[in-house]
């Protein structure tokens, strides 16, 4: 799981252009949205792309991102879950 | 009156503001270090300019270093404040990477942060964001710089409600980079700026 | 100096019409033209629904009488509406005064640049398309079409572009630029677009439900429309007929998002009211709003919500018309200001088609069927990404 979380920062900080924030930097377990990062809705669809890019993960409803995308963690144990890790 | 009270250039990756030089990445770099570099020259903190695109990036740095030495974003209400730009290529510069995305078949992963770019008008919507104005906005696009179009649309906004204006051109198009943005203030400043028109308009641009 | 400014010609092609009279007869007859794909070539055909223009590219060069291989969609749609707004108007532009040509789009000739996107890096068989790609290339093109034309320009500030377009004329013409515009918009679908809306995640995959609790996404779909305005002193001295006063408009920024609008819609609000101040109308003159009204949950919200604020407990009638014609991007408020004027003229209301529960929290009904009722006044909005808000106020001319 660690070393999914890990590799997941790093994809997430890629995929989002986040040119200023390191991995360490991100807490597993912070929120990704409103504070944290400061990602927004457009960050959201891009986490959804990032999800059938590199762990061919289909989200049909973007609904869905709010519970996936609460922290790396959440998104890391919904990879496991789908058996994609 | 009318009067231009400021302006900033970007121009063969040299960024100047009221004709001092700011930043000067004309020797060295490719244009995205360019564009992180005089984003840094300027101690600008907005990490979302660096999701932006090229177009939006040009006009973000150009209207940081023009608004800097100049009150307007106090001295107006920010809903009377307009932002009036143009360009010839619209969003080209992003449409193209879009475009590619979408015809690559083996990897089809179109990007929605790419996608909300290929309109040319979102460099305005993020100028409005980061400065908080909310006053009338438009988006012209034009085969060349037109000072005519710009100072008529000006005049047109200045009979109505409009107080200020942010005005100029961003154009991105491949390697081809350039901006130029204006202020205009409806003051009482006399003394040492330039009044509007077509010769001064096109006189700032051609500096 | 400020002189009033009337519409004086339509011209319209959509989904729902080749032309002012088919569109009239679809929006009485509550048929809608989105469906499935036929003509676009895109991998989401039997996916997505669209409101596609009934016609072939080959048939729409019959029509324009114009077979050049690089013309596109775009600039076809643009210059069959353009002239019907011209005829319906009976303009003459080699009379002497000044006409301008104020268009707008988004994507351009993407449509035809596309097909040929892989080949372009390769041969330069198709490189004359791309002189057609250009944002200004259907504007020229309708300019030229028209002929005796004195100034054209295009803007482009995405879905709201229509509506600036007809503010810079009526400007224009209050400032003695010009004396007439043929104004509008225009955009064809695209792979492009498809493509783009699909990332963002606001397609419904059925038809759209504008102001609906359970609203999905909006449908994409095709047009130009073109409206002839002429000032005043023009008019009287050809004696034309003026169809409808455009007495009020404001565009506003948003300054929350690229591409979503605020949520208490501080960006329409500002836009709707500075419109009617514009006017001299108060809230409760208004007779009739044609809503933005798309079909995302974002947009209809935050325009519901706009319009709680300006108009209280005492809200228009109201409707969407974009469940019948798509959302056609540039072209939307060229063709729902044609629209508020056919609404005018017949003393009707068009349906929000597809529509059965209201937002929670907003209790707004938009009307569900043709209503007949007197209609003076139609707010028309408009909001676009980027933060671009506008609307505009037409009023019947009184007798």
């Amino acid at each position: 799981m660690d070393a999914l979380i890990e590799k997941l920062k790093g994809q997430i900080i890629e995929q989002l252009n986040l040119a200023e924030v390191k991995p360490e930097e991100i807490n597993p377990d912070s929120p990704l949205f409103g504070e944290g990062l400061g990602l927004d809705s457009i960050d959201a669809l891009e986490l959804i792309v990032l999800l059938e890019k590199h762990y061919g993960i289909k989200i049909e409803d973007p609904k869905d991102g709010k519970t996936i995308f609460q922290s790396v963690r959440t998104m890391a144990e919904y990879i496991k879950s789908q058996g994609k890790s | 009156m009318k009067h231009i009270t400021s302006y900033a250039h970007i121009k063969h990756r040299r960024l100047t503001a009221n004709g001092s030089l700011i930043f000067d990445g004309s020797s060295s770099g490719s244009l995205p270090e360019f564009l992180t570099d005089a984003y840094r020259a300027q101690g600008m903190s907005y990490p979302k300019y660096h999701k932006m695109d090229t177009l939006c990036k040009l006009g973000m740095l150009c209207m940081e270093a023009a608004v800097k030495e100049s009150g307007m974003l106090t001295e107006y209400p920010l809903d009377k404040i307009a932002i009036v730009l143009a360009n010839a290529a619209s969003s080209m510069d992003t449409d193209r990477v879009h475009q590619a995305s979408i015809s690559d078949k083996a990897a089809y992963f179109p990007s929605p942060a790419v996608f909300v770019y290929t309109l040319p008008n979102i460099v305005i919507g993020e100028i409005a964001i980061k400065y908080k104005i909310t006053g009338e906005n438009a988006f012209f696009v034009s085969e060349c710089f037109d000072a005519g179009l710009l100072l008529n649309y000006l005049e047109a906004l200045f009979h109505g409600e409009t107080q200020a204006a942010v005005c100029g051109w961003v154009e991105a198009d491949g390697d081809a980079a350039e901006a130029f943005i204006f202020l205009v203030e409806k003051s009482n400043k006399s003394s040492n700026f330039k009044p509007l028109n077509q010769e001064a308009i096109t006189e700032l641009y051609n500096q | 100096m400020s002189q009033r400014i009337y519409i004086t010609g339509l011209g319209v092609i959509s989904a729902i019409g080749n032309n002012v009279p088919e569109t009239l007869a679809s929006l009485t007859q509550s048929k809608t033209g989105i469906g499935k794909i036929h003509h676009l070539t895109t991998r989401y055909k039997d996916e997505f629904l669209a409101g596609e223009i009934k016609l072939s590219n080959e048939q729409l060069a019959d029509l324009v009488n114009d077979h050049n291989p690089d013309l596109n969609r775009n600039s076809y749609i643009a210059m069959l509406a353009a002239k019907e707004a011209v005829q319906n108007s009976g303009i003459d532009t080699a009379d002497g005064l000044r006409t301008g040509v104020i268009s707008s789009t988004t994507v351009a000739g993407m449509g035809k640049t596309e097909l040929y996107y892989k080949e372009l890096f390769e041969k330069d068989d198709h490189l004359s398309v791309l002189d057609t790609h250009d944002c200004g290339d259907s504007t020229e093109r309708i300019a030229d079409f028209l002929g005796n034309v004195d100034y054209v320009t295009t803007i482009s500030t995405a879905c709201s572009s229509a509506a600036n377009a007809i503010m810079l004329g009526c400007r224009m013409i209050k400032n003695g630029l010009l004396d007439r515009a043929v104004v509008g918009g225009v955009d064809a679908l695209s792979k492009f677009t498809f493509n783009g809306f699909n990332t963002l995640m606001i397609l419904d995959k059925e038809w759209s439900k504008p102001f609906d609790e359970n609203r999905k996404g909006l449908n994409l779909g095709e047009a130009a429309a073109f409206l002839v305005i002429e000032g005043e002193e023009a008019l009287k001295k050809r004696n034309g007929k003026a169809l409808a006063e455009i007495v009020g408009y404001a565009n506003t920024n948003d300054a929350y998002h690229q591409t979503a609008s605020s949520p208490e819609g501080y960006g329409a609000q500002m836009a709707i009211e500075q419109a009617l101040q514009m006017s001299g109308l108060k809230p409760g003159d208004i007779d009739y709003i044609n809503m933005h009204g798309t079909g995302t949950p974002n947009n209809d919200l935050s325009e519901g919500t706009a319009t709680r604020a300006v108009f209280g407990d005492k809200v228009p009638r109201f409707s969407s018309t974009k469940a019948f014609t798509g959302h056609t991007l540039a072209a939307a408020a060229a063709i729902e200001a044609v629209i508020s004027v056919l609404s005018i003229q017949n003393d009707m209301i068009f349906p929000n088609l597809n529509f059965t529960t209201p937002i929670a929290g907003l209790d707004l009904v938009p009307e569900t069927s043709l209503v007949k009722t007197p209609v003076n006044t139609v707010l028309s909005n408009s909001f676009g990404f980027g933060g671009n808000c506008s609307s505009l106020i037409f009023k019947k001319v009184s007798a």
